[in-house]
């Protein structure tokens, strides 16, 4: 059985004193697997990756549950240990590129800072491996492009290098937030392309958070559908496409645009549907003693 | 058949392109569009499709002079409008309006729902202007409460019916509507689009819709212009379009769209 690099068991977090946000999340991610995060705004899909790599914000509290990151449970760490934990084996592919790459800096030092500061490589270690990085991500002329700064650079390409600055220290999992969600379709196929190629190659696991079910049937191996922050389907990729269980899981593949579809196939998701899991929600903060 | 609501002949719109500009002297003039002839017909839906870069919006600026075009003719409702001031301009404005992309950069804020959609009508001196909100409220499927309500009150899909509320209340004969749904879940997506198709066929309007994604785009458009670097690839019915696409670049659009389906050939 290969070896589930990332587990979360019952995972509770909810605004300080406020309503809950996430309710009782269960997933794994197996070495060399991709499962997506699937659901709408709000749906809590962001938060559950930002709670692996510790970055929630302020007002939102764990309440309860495991995150295990390759054996090891985060959240019974700590503090300085997770944060250590968590930079030598998890990583982040950020949505939007520009806002993730600081300005003022050149991008080289912004892939290789991280390997030398927290990581503890050498200087000439970490130049080399940004070098060879890129080449990995197609970049050609790396040295030129390590010396720009991130204005001098597409859309596209500055996703190239947070996609090359995620594998840097070879970590066991990595987060993809909506990586593609600001880029344009052509550009869109090139990048989850490669994605999928260095996640092959590199054996890592990897969580990926889309509102797109397009993108997922073409990233994914399995997929976990999430409504008000609670799991209503999880399936593998197959099974998903040919028969999702839940009623909301159903239309919310319904509501995804076919171009191939003369008469346009849009469905939004009925107000039953909506009304029905809201009621399991409900019955879920019954039974949590939440509601 | 009926005149054309817009007639566009060999439209160019370039600006300085200041990163080559010398030190001393002007600047070179960097062309977005490249001399683009197309006509709009009355009572249609037009899609304007294309990459980033590619000029769509800028076009669709240009359409509603929101851009000065550089050379070239835009003809809206038989009247030359390409070098109207902005004095001759106001009163033709009630008939074209537009619809923004991002809701919540495009709505004030500070100010209520009811005062949003009321801009316009001020602004054009109409009376009668709480009937007319509440009638545009009715129109989007917005309950009349939602006047008092900020924008931050809304989700983003109620949000973008407030853009459209704002743009109908004038009843205007031609709406452009940029990019209005990209931001939005796949159910509010599907919601907005179905509003719009519906307001087109109840208010007798004319739409010009902007998208990168094809995918959106054929249910609701008559005819599609593909965008490519400035300048018109395709030209064509929405169903020749998806069925039998002429040009390279409308092919390489839709081979990109993932489709639900993870049997799709997509190398």
């Amino acid at each position: 059985m290969t070896k589930s690099y990332l587990s979360i068991r019952d995972l509770n977090a909810s605004i300080h004193r406020g309503p809950p946000l996430l309710r009782g999340v269960s997933l794994d991610v197996a070495q060399g697997e991709v499962r997506c995060l699937v659901g709408e705004s709000g749906a809590g899909k962001s938060m559950i990756g930002k709670a692996v790599l510790g970055i929630l914000p302020r007002a939102v509290v764990v309440t309860g549950g495991e995150i295990w990151l390759d054996g090891e449970n985060l959240l019974a760490m700590p503090p300085a240990k997770r944060r250590k934990t968590i930079g030598a084996k998890a990583a982040m592919i950020p949505q939007d590129p520009l806002t993730a790459l600081n300005p003022s800096h050149r991008v080289g030092p912004q892939i290789t800072d991280r390997l030398v500061d927290i990581l503890g490589w050498t200087r000439a270690d970490a130049d080399a491996r940004a070098v060879e990085l890129l080449g990995e991500v197609h970049i050609p002329e790396a040295e030129r492009v390590l010396k720009m700064y991130p204005h001098e650079l597409s859309g596209g390409m500055r996703q190239r290098i947070l996609i090359a600055s995620a594998f840097a220290a070879e970590p066991k999992l990595i987060i993809a937030d909506e990586p593609t969600t600001a880029l344009d379709v052509t550009v869109q196929k090139q990048i989850l392309r490669l994605i999928a190629e260095m996640q092959r190659r590199h054996g890592t696991a990897l969580l990926f958070v889309t509102h797109d079910l397009g993108v997922v049937s073409k990233v994914g191996n399995h997929l976990t559908v999430l409504f008000a922050g609670k799991v209503v389907e999880d399936a593998s990729m197959r099974e998903f496409f040919a028969s999702p269980v839940h009623p909301y899981s159903r239309s919310l593949l319904a509501a995804t645009p076919k171009y191939t579809d003369p008469t346009g196939s849009l469905n939004p998701v009925p107000q039953a549907v909506i009304d029905e899991t809201m009621a399991e929600v409900a019955a879920y903060d019954r039974e949590h003693g939440h509601g | 058949m009926a005149e054309p609501i817009y007639k566009v002949r060999d439209l160019k719109v370039s600006v300085p392109d200041m990163a080559r500009k010398p030190l001393i002297g002007a600047a070179p003039r960097l062309e977005i569009l490249k001399g683009l002839s197309f006509e709009i017909a009355r009572g249609s839906v037009m899609g304007i499709v294309g990459g980033s870069g590619s000029g769509k919006s800028t076009l669709g600026r240009t359409l509603i002079r929101l851009t000065q075009p550089s050379e070239g003719r835009i003809l809206f409702d038989g009247t030359d409008i390409t070098d109207l001031g902005e004095n001759r301009l106001r009163p033709l404005r009630r008939k074209f309006q537009m619809i923004f992309q991002d809701p919540m950069s495009s709505l004030n804020p500070r100010r209520r729902i009811g005062g949003i959609i009321a801009g316009p009508l001020k602004l054009q001196g109409y009376d009668g202007i709480d009937n007319r909100v509440r009638e545009s409220l009715d129109l989007v499927g917005l309950p009349r409460a939602f006047a008092g309500r900020y924008p931050h009150e809304l989700s983003g899909g109620q949000r973008q019916r407030v853009g459209i509320a704002r743009a109908i209340a004038l009843r205007p004969e031609f709406i452009l509507a940029d990019e209005i749904v990209s931001g939005l879940d796949v159910s509010s997506q599907a919601q907005v689009l179905n509003l719009l198709e519906e307001l087109v066929r109840e208010l007798g309007l004319t739409l010009a819709f902007i998208s990168h994604d094809l995918s959106v785009v054929r249910r609701l458009c008559g005819r599609i212009i593909v965008l490519r670097q400035g300048e018109i690839v395709e030209n064509a019915e929405t169903g020749t379009l998806f069925d039998n696409p002429q040009a390279d670049y409308t092919k390489e659009l839709l081979a990109a769209i993932p489709l639900p389906d993870p049997d799709q050939v997509w190398v």
